[in-house]
């Protein structure tokens, strides 16, 4: 039976991974290279990496990050942040990503998901929507670090990033990001029951119950956290035999 | 000398492939080529594939790298991964379109309103670590029945002649996701990118010296 996936996520600014609170408010956790071959020895799933480097001056670091990690790590690394063309793809797939995460760049040009999905294969694509709630039942797709109103909905933008050729969603909640209070779970379930496609929830995991709630009652097909694994509250070993306990398929 | 070939058509990133080769195999010369020269003469050969297998298809041949393909196919040991097992059949669904006619059987799409036990929606592609049960091979050897491999694919083979079958997995009904003949072994799963189970069956794949 298929796995639900456990994926720690790594942002990271001028070499450092580092964590925030509703996307402010950054922290240092560590060393990028370091952290993942840590994760991959607790038996995470995949590991996603977020460039949240705002200068355009330090994009090269992320390549070199990612070339130690893939020499030494062999789970699917996925790799998200300023990706703005089909040669963005390119080179993050060359330096050893095997899926790269499309955010702003899907709003502002959409055809760039297709055009990658075209090229490399939707197994490759994941577009990342940043999803923040405007009304009961409805959430607005936000851009630019969660800066930015689109007017978008996220269950529409969400079926038609499926239909270009998105091979997965990597859905965040701004209003749970860096809450500790658990992810938005009727966001999750809404988006997860409108696709085909897997969808990993993000944004708010506080304890190992928040996980599990992702899978059973958001739907989720992956979960992703970041802070508990960073700071030593939990293994991902932990988070997985708590899952396992709970009744979920996870690989232990 | 080339050890072992990769076969490059152009497809998508083989990258992965290469440093877990190189992992399992550091004093070996491997090379990621689309020279066809260069895959008659390795020792040995690994087909990799992603995307759409029109594409793949296409590119293959648009490096005139077909017959190479089939020759190391039929007399060297050989590995196929994912679209590079797929196209080793007759015929695939996608795109309707007709493979290298290596192995008899087709390619066909997961359906699109899969359930499981519990009644929750199986999602296509079919993405994720899952259980693999596998026959008697010395490429399993070292891998625990019944391990998990890392997947991501919407179409999978069904093999006419059930003796080439060396595994399933289920989704949520069982399918074919390795087959072996003679020097030519070939999983849907991703060895590259599935931890220690992966590098294991990589490196009995390396030493692998079928008769």
């Amino acid at each position: 039976m298929l796995a639900k996936r456990i994926i720690p996520c790594l942002d990271v600014t001028a070499g450092r991974v580092v964590k925030g609170v509703s996307f402010v408010e950054l922290r240092d956790a560590g060393d990028p290279v370091e952290i993942a071959r840590r994760y991959d020895a607790q038996g995470a799933d995949e590991l996603t990496f977020l460039d949240i480097t705002a200068s355009s001056d330090d994009r090269g670091i992320i390549f070199r990050i990612i070339e130690q990690v893939a020499e030494q790590v062999f789970i699917p690394l996925t790799v998200g942040g300023g990706v703005r063309e089909v040669q963005d793809v390119r080179n993050l797939l060359n330096a050893g990503a095997d899926k790269v995460s499309i955010n702003t760049s899907a709003v502002v040009n959409p055809q760039l998901v297709a055009d990658a999905a075209a090229r490399y294969g939707s197994q490759c694509i994941v577009v990342a929507i940043d999803a923040k709630q405007v009304a009961p039942g409805k959430w607005e797709v936000f851009t630019h670090g969660g800066r930015k109103a689109t007017g978008l909905d996220v269950v529409a933008w969400a079926t038609k990033m499926q239909r270009l050729g998105a091979g997965e969603i990597l859905l965040t909640s701004m209003d749970k990001d860096g809450q500790k209070s658990g992810f938005d779970l009727a966001l999750t379930r809404a988006v997860t029951d409108a696709l085909e496609i897997p969808v990993i929830a993000s944004g708010g995991v506080g304890n190992l119950q928040h996980l599990a709630d992702g899978v059973t009652q958001g739907g989720a097909d992956a979960v992703l956290a970041a802070s508990i694994f960073h700071f030593g509250e939990y293994t991902v070993q932990q988070a997985k035999q708590f899952m396992a306990q709970q009744g979920i398929e996870v690989r232990l | 000398m080339v050890d072992i070939a990769v076969v490059d058509y152009g497809m998508g990133n083989l990258r992965s492939v290469e440093q877990a080769l190189r992992k399992v195999a550091p004093d070996l010369n491997i090379s990621v080529t689309a020279d066809p020269a260069i895959v008659a003469q390795a020792a040995r050969v690994v087909f990799p594939g992603q995307g759409a297998m029109p594409d793949c298809m296409r590119e293959l041949d648009a490096r005139g790298l077909r017959e190479a393909v089939i020759t190391a196919a039929g007399n060297k040991p050989f590995l196929g991964i994912c679209i590079g097992l797929q196209m080793l059949f007759e015929h695939s669904a996608e795109g309707d379109v007709a493979g290298l006619r290596i192995l008899p059987g087709d390619v066909v799409r997961f359906a699109s309103d899969l359930h499981d036990a519990q009644g929750s929606k199986l999602k296509v592609p079919h993405m994720g670590w899952n259980h693999v049960h596998h026959a008697e091979h010395v490429l399993w050897n070292d891998i625990a029945q019944d391990a998990r491999f890392y997947f991501v694919h919407s179409y999978y083979v069904r093999p006419r002649d059930k003796a080439l079958t060396q595994a399933t997995s289920d989704y949520p009904q069982p399918f074919v996701c390795a087959v072996a003949r003679d020097n030519l072994f070939a999983v849907q799963f991703h060895p590259e990118k599935s931890a220690n189970a992966g590098l294991t069956l990589l490196k009995n794949f390396v030493n692998w010296n079928p008769v």
